[in-house]
């Protein structure tokens, strides 16, 4: 799969969910950490932080580059994970543990597998994205893959 | 501003209980969602087309659920609120010197999804704070904060767990007692025998990673099996799934000599001679090896009290990928001057 580039056409998720078993392995997805995706996902999650924004600052404080706040790898997963689960998919939560930092110019790889599928339906998954220096994201997420008839998260 | 007076405030922080809750700034809104969905790739229509959500099993369009936390950021140039207490905690240990923050864990979890129109609230809380914690970026203080969005009913839509990790640069001047990279121990003692750029380190295996991890934490960690009695050394872990870690506790730290050594020859690099080395009985039972530190060799008895000592080495400049590290040892226990934590 070719790296993603904001504004860049890609594909919708699937309107139905896949088959779901313990064990499958989600396609990989590559994110290329451009300053316009960082400095873009950076206001688009209202996080004016400098860091994020101002190469110069960024390394004023200590850092190699700018590089990709928070909230927009919260979103990445979440995006990463209905791309393969569908529209109908509900996420029930995201855990993430941040590791190495996501500098601009480095691309982003997101890997992930079903851990466990519960008699009710909910769904954990393991999600990781990999960077040039190591581990950036580690994930947990959990969802069902057919909201239908739940009333949005109907939690 | 010693370790505990930076517990006791924390302690008022968290006594506070929750801030009050703030609103976001605008209701949750279409334009704003169209910005997310197109800054972060998500082509996913149930957050832009209200047939495709409806399909989907929503009412209409819902937010994408990972914009939680966007609808209430302060936004550019904001500040935040005196009750705040992310801001209250990041100040005690600004002030205390720990002036450099990296995010360590982001947890969040979506009661429902939200629909434009919806509007929320937040209000944060303090939950633990730990340290001070020796780690690869300098040693500092873990702390989280939980935030509760609310609708309008007052229902709470999504909760997120945050931690921050508060450190002092181990480079920088930032904090009062920061100066040029010198090893350093935890209990004050003086380290100036030891060279850390000489010295053998640490080899972790699979099997004693916990252990090692334990002492950069500053943590003498004790292996457990799986029928509950402790190990040490530790064993391969053979009743765990591969890649699972062991099972510890944490040792008080506290012990006493069990069997030692005075090492006269040979020579050993980076340190001086001569040296003791104390097979020390635990408090809980195992018997662990380590050099004895701030004791005449000839004085060294079986019995006698001690307790761990960690001793913290910068990186070495000259030598690349040589990170900091962190070795225990032992020291006699002071019972005139009382633990410092």
């Amino acid at each position: 799969m070719s790296p993603s580039t904001p504004g860049a056409p890609v594909a919708a998720p699937p309107a139905g969910p896949p088959a779901v078993a313990a064990g499958d392995a989600l396609p990989e997805l590559k994110i290329e950490g451009t300053p316009t995706f960082i400095v873009a996902s950076a206001l688009a999650t209202r996080d004016f932080e400098d860091v994020h924004h101002d190469r110069d600052r960024a390394q004023t404080r200590g850092s190699k580059d700018m590089f990709v706040n928070i909230l927009t790898d919260t979103g990445l997963v979440q995006r990463y994970v209905t791309d393969w689960a569908g529209q109908k998919a509900v996420i029930r939560s995201i855990s993430l543990r941040l590791g190495v930092p996501w500098y601009a110019y480095d691309t982003l790889t997101l890997t992930g597998s079903v851990e466990s599928v519960d008699d009710d339906g909910l769904v954990t998954l393991a999600v990781t994205g990999a960077d040039s220096l190591g581990k950036h994201i580690t994930s947990t997420v959990t969802l069902v893959m057919d909201g239908t008839g739940q009333k949005g998260a109907g939690a | 501003m010693t370790d505990q007076d930076i517990l006791d405030a924390a302690q008022r922080v968290r006594d506070d209980g929750a801030s009050a809750r703030r609103r976001g700034r605008d209701p949750i809104n279409q334009p704003m969602v169209n910005n997310w969905v197109e800054a972060i790739g998500d082509r996913n229509p149930v957050y832009v087309d209200a047939a495709a959500a409806r399909a989907a099993g929503h009412d209409g369009i819902v937010a994408p659920p990972a914009m939680a936390q966007v609808w209430t950021m302060r936004g550019l140039g904001a500040v935040r609120e005196a009750d705040d207490p992310l801001g209250r905690m990041t100040d005690i240990l600004n002030d205390a010197g720990f002036t450099s923050v990296v995010a360590t864990n982001c947890n969040q979890v979506y009661h429902r999804y939200l629909q434009p129109g919806d509007e929320v609230t937040i209000e944060s809380v303090l939950e633990d704070v730990v340290g001070p914690k020796k780690t690869g970026l300098g040693e500092g203080w873990f702390f989280t904060t939980r935030n509760f969005w609310r609708d309008a009913a007052g229902d709470v839509v999504a909760e997120m767990e945050f931690r921050i990790l508060k450190f002092r640069p181990p480079s920088s001047t930032g904090g009062a007692s920061a100066g040029p990279a010198e090893a350093r121990s935890a209990s004050g003692d003086p380290v100036d025998d030891l060279d850390g750029t000489k010295m053998m380190r640490p080899q972790a295996s699979r099997d004693t990673e916990f252990f090692w991890d334990g002492v950069a934490a500053h943590e003498l960690r004790i292996q457990k099996l799986e029928d509950g009695t402790l190990q040490h050394p530790p064993l391969p872990a053979l009743w765990k799934p591969k890649g699972e870690t062991t099972d510890y506790v944490v040792a008080s730290g506290r012990g006493t000599v069990y069997s030692y050594v005075v090492h006269h020859a040979p020579k050993v690099p980076g340190r001086q001679l001569p040296f003791v080395i104390a097979l020390v009985e635990l408090e809980e039972g195992v018997r662990m090896l380590g050099e004895l530190r701030g004791v005449d060799p000839g004085a060294v008895a079986i019995g006698q009290p001690v307790e761990v000592d960690f001793l913290d080495f910068p990186e070495d400049p000259d030598a690349s990928g040589r990170e900091a590290w962190t070795l225990y040892a032992w020291r006699p226990v002071d019972e005139a001057a009382k633990e410092m934590r």
